[in-house]
């Protein structure tokens, strides 16, 4: 199934764009999907925390992805 | 009531203020975020914010419930945060909250901008003279 990444803060500069497309396995898990960055993207790694988030909440490790959800990358956050 | 927003223009604190008014309350509390010159020692230009819109004004509410649910007496609470470039001096953030008495606002103040910190998708890029660095993003 295709999947779009919304990107932001660092997360949107260590990939170099602020949405990716990616083709992933059904049922693929947000944990899955963070694995698979990490090892394309290794500065990721690096981060203090990266969530994933489904329409606009964060989402647990073991929730499956579906092609329609809006999901993005969260980075440490720092607002305030 | 919750009044939450995002913004990219200069924040209308008083309007903020008024927003979390209410004649069931002897007190409104209001903490203002403001850009600050200096971190760890460096000298700091200008910050950049950066928001993920849909979701930070979903969390902001989120956040607003769950202080109404830890103080039911609360009777206004808004919460307006800005986005983009903010010079020295700007406000960043203002969160008010109005209840019938003051301590129960000073708390749940502190709860609102504390957790606001923690789970909204907001992010600080601070630039300095010689550089720029997304606010803890590293260890």
């Amino acid at each position: 199934m295709n999947l779009t990444i919304a990107l932001f803060g660092i997360a949107r500069e260590i990939v170099g764009k602020s949405s990716l497309d990616l083709t992933v396995p059904a049922g693929q898990s947000a944990a899955g999907l963070l694995a698979d960055l990490r090892l394309q993207y290794p500065a990721l790694a690096g981060l203090r925390s990266l969530a994933v988030a489904v329409n606009n909440e964060y989402a647990a490790e073991d929730v499956a992805l579906h092609e329609r959800d809006e999901i993005a990358l969260i980075p440490p956050v720092s607002g305030g | 009531m919750h009044h939450i927003a995002l913004t990219d223009q200069p924040i209308d604190v008083p309007a903020v203020l008024q927003a979390a008014e209410s004649d069931e309350a002897g007190a409104v509390n209001a903490f203002i975020g403001t850009v600050r010159n200096r971190s760890d020692g460096r000298r700091v230009v200008r910050l950049h914010y950066e928001a993920y819109p849909p979701m930070a004004v979903h969390q902001l509410g989120r956040v607003a419930e769950m202080a109404q649910e830890k103080w039911p007496m609360l009777r206004q609470v808004a919460v307006t945060h800005r986005h983009g470039t903010l010079e020295i001096g700007d406000v960043a953030v203002v969160v008010a909250v109005s209840t019938p008495h003051r301590a129960d606002s000073f708390a749940a103040c502190q709860y609102i901008i504390d957790t606001l910190k923690e789970v909204v998708p907001i992010w600080k890029k601070e630039e300095y003279e010689d550089g720029t660095v997304w606010v803890s993003a590293h260890p």
